[in-house]
């Protein structure tokens, strides 16, 4: 209100910041601080990248062995991501691949870490259930797309079950695990504190599990988005990974390179949700160790 | 105070399986009477923590019998309390959480259990850190939590395992005079182990020195000392006569090797234990 009170006020505010300023005054004296001594090469490599990727694109350089012929440099895939930004067609391929990508992965989640809990509580029914699943598990996703359109109706159905089987054995095993290493000191301690057969599962068995389920959903997800890729290519209509391939069909090169570039943000996406969930339901979780 | 009675009559262990099984408790008969502080002192491996997890419900006996009040055990319960080593405490619950664990397995409505919790928790100092996650305290604070946490259950018996022997030499010394306090106020019988003579010594009322495996008894030493106890009682005459009597009776002549330590959960490496029974 006034500003006669205020000047006071003022000049400590100056004279703490310049006592700030002299404090790291050495350190940016001797150069940079860590962070950003890291940020700015971060920024210089992926900038060098990108001029050699232009330079090897433009000059059409051929290694022998590798060809960059057809390779589009990265000022067409700009303007070809731009184009696609813009166009109607997008959100549908959008909405096509994470609507198989979810439904596929929330069906895993729910199957991997109930069978998970079940099998890591029961001795007797890891003795029934593990056998066939260990026998399923080295059968990569990818490998079953020849029979899975076979056996689904559609080719809608076929690509959420291969999303859903690349999913399902990281969420499980990663569930199992979690359920078997919780330290039975815990376990004694809560039944001799009065913790009946449920409250055992429901206070201790569940959030003890609980870093290791997130870290299975968390793998799953890549995986999820790895073999819809796949499937898309082979019998999808729309959705990211049919549009990366009908590119390649139609010679469209650079919109091969935007279809990879939309695949990896929305992978990166959804795994930095599923640890963002896990971190907001985990508050006493700390990854480093550090308080 | 009529209740903590404890009645141990011929009591035998195994622990281990097949054929790593062994005998780890031999033919134990004891009377502990309510609110009476006993510490068990043996050497390491000698099979007391392996009584005090029959006592807890997590072991059976394999010969004999145990009971409290005249009710034999036949399982943990919250009536006998029980401290580790090493903190138990959930690393997902906030400390008033964790102390008010036992009241909500009661069923105690949520706000009643966190004022008892807080009470509990003033009681051992640690109100403040109500809030904090276990892994944010420091080692003696986190079995001060433990401790609060077994208490608030009022239970007939605290059974503690060596509870302060991971701690600093000064930690393990306050925490021995704010056990002693907790146990003037919140009178229970305390079956307190430990290899530590001086710490059985101060905080007794009786010591029961234990053989190397198989454990046996092999002496009772009333500790006379008047209460309350302070930290310039270990420096006396009289505690020094007895501190050399335990000291005989733990290292005679022939001493073995010290033996793998046992746990109340039994062998070390058996992890599934507790689901078995």
């Amino acid at each position: 209100m006034d500003s006669t009170q205020q000047a006071p006020g003022g000049g400590i505010a100056v004279g703490m910041a310049a006592g700030f300023d002299s404090g790291i005054g050495p350190r940016w004296g001797s150069g940079l601080t860590a962070g950003a001594a890291r940020w700015v090469a971060g920024a210089t490599s992926l900038v060098v990248c990108l001029l050699a990727w232009q330079w090897a694109s433009a000059s059409h350089l051929n290694l022998g062995l590798v060809t960059f012929e057809n390779v589009p440099p990265p000022t067409e895939v700009a303007q070809a991501g731009w184009a696609l930004l813009q166009s109607p067609q997008l959100l549908g391929h959008l909405k096509a691949s994470l609507a198989r990508v979810f439904s596929g992965f929330l069906v895993a989640a729910l199957v991997g870490i109930l069978l998970g809990l079940a099998i890591g509580r029961s001795r007797r029914l890891e003795n029934w259930l593990m056998p066939p699943l260990e026998m399923l598990r080295p059968i990569p996703a990818v490998a079953w797309i020849p029979l899975a359109i076979l056996m689904f109706p559609s080719s809608e159905l076929s690509m959420v079950f291969i999303t859903f089987t690349g999913a399902l054995f990281p969420i499980l095993l990663n569930t199992v695990h979690g359920v078997e290493n919780i330290d039975p000191r815990l376990v004694a301690s809560a039944r001799s504190l009065g913790g009946g057969r449920r409250a055992i599962f429901t206070e201790v068995v569940l959030p003890g599990a609980a870093p290791s389920i997130v870290t299975g959903l968390s793998i799953g997800m890549g995986t999820a988005w790895f073999c819809l890729v796949t499937a898309e290519m082979i019998s999808g209509q729309f959705g990211i990974g049919y549009y990366t391939w009908a590119s390649y069909t139609i010679q469209n090169y650079a919109d091969i390179v935007v279809g990879m570039l939309v695949i990896g943000l929305l992978g990166m996406g959804s795994s930095a949700l599923v640890k963002t969930i896990g971190q907001v339901l985990m508050p006493w979780h700390q990854p480093e160790g550090k308080p | 105070m009529s209740v903590g009675q404890i009645t141990i009559d011929k009591l035998h262990l195994r622990v281990g399986q097949g054929a790593q099984a062994f005998e780890a408790v031999q033919d134990v008969s004891l009377t502990v009477q309510p609110g009476e502080f006993v510490c068990l002192l043996g050497p390491s491996g000698c099979g007391k923590s392996t009584l005090l997890g029959a006592l807890a419900g997590h072991l059976r006996p394999s010969r004999g019998a145990i009971s409290v009040d005249g009710r034999a055990i036949d399982g943990p319960h919250a009536e006998r309390g029980l401290v580790f080593q090493h903190h138990t405490l959930f690393p997902w619950r906030k400390v008033v959480d964790n102390v008010a664990f036992g009241l909500k397995m009661q069923g105690v409505p949520r706000a009643e259990r966190r004022r008892r919790a807080l009470e509990l928790l003033a009681l051992v100092g640690l109100e403040s850190f109500a809030g904090h996650y276990p892994a944010q305290l420091s080692g003696g604070m986190k079995q001060r939590v433990e401790i609060a946490r077994v208490l608030i259950n009022h239970p007939r018996v605290m059974l503690m395992d060596e509870p302060f022997g991971a701690l600093d030499a000064q930690t393990r010394l306050m925490m021995q005079q704010l056990l002693l306090d907790l146990w003037a106020r919140i009178r229970t019988t305390i079956v307190f182990i430990t290899h530590d003579i001086d710490e059985a010594l101060f905080l007794a009322d009786r010591v029961l020195v234990m053989s190397p495996r198989p454990g046996r008894i092999i002496e009772q030493i009333a500790v006379p000392f008047p209460r309350p106890r302070d930290a310039s009682l270990v420096t006396s005459p009289e505690f020094t006569a007895l501190k050399r009597r335990c000291l005989q009776l733990l290292h005679p002549a022939n001493a073995e090797l010290p033996l793998e330590r046992l746990t109340p959960l039994g062998a070390p490496t058996m992890r599934h234990l507790q689901f078995a029974i």
